[in-house]
């Protein structure tokens, strides 16, 4: 096939995907700025424009409380994983210890295992606790991670082992090869857990459901399941919730988009 | 004794005593969280332990087990389950499609991939409900725009009912296992299964094959093309042997993830429903440990899914690395 046929061809593919990618998120856009009888017809643009729809879904539901649990809940347990996944993935990949691949095949083998398998023996662990519908019950549980000690642990494989015996020699502590060697080396290996981390428990759904009574304690996704089912048809109400649900999503990939395909390509290829 | 160590031992002490700080607070969450609930799990699947205790707790051996085996309910959700593994080839194809025309050098490329990966990072209870309305049979713009494309070739084809009907592309009967011409359609699994496929198809697969692609030597393909090979001759001569690994992984991640997939779209879609058609085998558990408290016959369902799980993996495994070259 001649090269400028086989361009156009491509661009067209190309558009076509994307289109499709883009057209249900227009659509949601659209209806969150329509009357709601206008959602149900068919006409694309609005006649009128009701951007006071995004302060109605303040109103009717408290959303600010759903995005700061959401956030605050986020921020934590990003900060815990990368802290213990961090020093778990120092001690598997840069020092040696009797018992360390077996301890780490250990990891790697509860990767298999379904998530449902040890949510329940956990819930039955939170109402042992009391800790059932509290922020703690939300952090605690999820601060820990295999699939974050593998993935750091694969990233601090590639930083050369001279550096620790250099700085050995100059005197330093373990503590100290570990927090001013590997860790600012590991930095875009950090970031990348911690963006996913950050993703991941944003849209984290099964383990709050759960877990959460209160009304104040409810993180987005919970929050706006209720605003769906208990409020009645309010489509337009309901796709404007869903777009500042998903703004900051898009935000966070935009400005990290780097380091996230690689870390995608990293944790699987070297897998 | 201290003295007499030589050094190389005296620093593999330290290693382990510095190794055991450091993996300290990792592995205690590891044990109460992880690998301690796996082993009190599998002891609960023995037991008629239910959280609203009006029974008295005692050990059943293998009652559970034997009950769901047993149950015309939990057959549906287990085919139900199959049936969604039916949208992973065509994610995983679609998403090599979308992969090597990507790799193509041309102008605007990292425009096209965001946009290709913005449904699979956005993805979530949002999107969910953003589908839904897009189902919505009356009202929803997809049966609109097929309304609109039959009304102009003058068909009368009905619109699929889509999130409430129990239809299915390959006609599976809803009351028994089997199939029968009367659920032969598209419904609600098809719904769940399109909505899965675009929202994954240009995800974290398409990335990977992108990156694999970008790895196949250059001179391979130059020389088949040279040797007269066709396109498609070049790529299944040379690409596709050369994506093996990378296509071994989707798989097998894939068959991980969609074993235990369905519980958002249920819970936020369909509530398993119509006639439990979408109640999956992670939905099913859900609803009995968390909305009937049956945390005995739920423990065993969770520990069916994982053996499930586990086989699909030991078979990729098995087949799926003959064909891998290194």
């Amino acid at each position: 096939m001649a090269k400028p046929i086989r361009t156009v061809l491509i661009y067209l593919g190309l558009s076509l995907v994307a289109l499709t990618m883009l057209l249900p998120f227009l659509w949601m856009v659209l209806a969150s700025l329509k009357p709601l009888r206008e959602v149900e017809m068919l006409n694309p643009l609005p006649t009128e424009w009701h951007p006071e729809n995004y302060r109605k879904v303040f109103e009717q539901i408290p959303f600010a409380r759903y995005y700061f649990n959401s956030v605050f809940i986020s921020a934590w347990i990003t900060f815990l994983q990368c802290l213990t996944s961090c020093m778990a993935a120092f001690a598997f990949a840069r020092l040696n210890w009797k018992g360390r691949d077996g301890v780490f095949r250990l990891y790697l083998a509860t990767l298999m295992i379904p998530g449902v398998v040890t949510m329940i023996p956990n819930y039955t662990l939170m109402v042992k606790l009391h800790i059932l519908d509290s922020y703690t019950g939300l952090i605690v549980p999820a601060s820990f991670s295999a699939f974050g000690t593998f993935l750091l642990r694969q990233f601090m494989l590639t930083i050369p082992p001279a550096l620790d015996e250099a700085a050995e020699i100059d005197g330093a502590g373990r503590w100290q090869v570990f927090w001013d060697v590997i860790m600012p080396l590991a930095r875009p290996g950090i970031i990348t857990l911690g963006i996913f981390t950050f993703m991941g428990t944003y849209g984290s759904f099964f383990w709050p459901l759960i877990l959460i009574k209160s009304e104040h304690l409810r993180t987005l996704p919970i929050g706006m399941l209720f605003f769906d089912t208990n409020y009645g048809r309010q489509t337009n109400l309901i796709m404007a919730a869903s777009v500042m649900n998903i703004i900051p999503l898009i935000i966070l990939f935009v400005t990290s988009q780097k380091f996230l395909v690689k870390g995608i390509q990293l944790g699987a290829v070297k897998g | 004794m201290t003295g007499k160590l030589r050094p190389g031992e005296a620093r593999n002490r330290r290693d382990t005593v510095a190794a055991l700080l450091f993996l300290l607070p990792n592995f205690l969450g590891f044990v109460i969280f992880t690998s301690g609930p796996v082993i009190f799990s599998l002891a609960a699947s023995f037991t008629n332990w239910n959280l609203q205790q009006t029974v008295p707790f005692r050990w059943v051996g293998f009652e559970n087990y034997g009950r769901l085996l047993a149950d015309p309910e939990f057959h549906l959700y287990a085919v139900n389950t199959a049936y969604f593994l039916l949208g992973m080839p065509l994610a995983i194809a679609g998403s090599l499609c979308l992969a090597m025309m990507l790799s193509q050098k041309l102008k605007g490329i990292v425009v096209y991939r965001t946009l290709f990966y913005l449904p699979s990072f956005t993805s979530g209870v949002a999107l969910m409900i953003l589908w839904k309305a897009l189902y919505n049979p009356d009202f929803g713009p997809v049966n609109a725009m097929i309304d609109w494309v039959t009304h102009s070739l003058h068909l009368s084809i009905a619109a699929p009912q889509w999130l409430l009907s129990t239809q299915n592309v390959l006609g599976l009967d809803v009351e028994k296992v089997g199939i029968t011409a009367k659920q032969l359609g598209i419904g609600a699994r098809d719904a769940i299964i399109i909505m899965g496929i675009w929202t994954a198809v240009g995800g974290n697969n398409m990335l990977l094959y992108l990156a694999a692609l970008t790895n196949v030597p250059q001179e391979l393909s130059e020389a088949a093309e040279l040797d007269g090979a066709g396109p498609w001759q070049v790529f299944r001569n040379v690409t596709w042997p050369q994506l093996a690994p990378t296509t071994f992984f989707i798989v097998v991640m894939s068959f991980i993830g969609g074993l235990q997939g369905g519980f958002e779209q249920a819970r936020v879609m369909t509530a398993g429903g119509p006639a439990g058609t979408t109640t999956t085998l992670a939905y099913h558990i859900y609803t009995k440990a968390f909305e009937e408290f049956q945390i005995g016959y739920a423990s065993a369902v969770s520990w069916v899914l994982f053996a499930l799980v586990f086989a699909a993996t030991a078979i990729n495994w098995k087949f799926g690395n003959r064909e891998v070259s290194y």
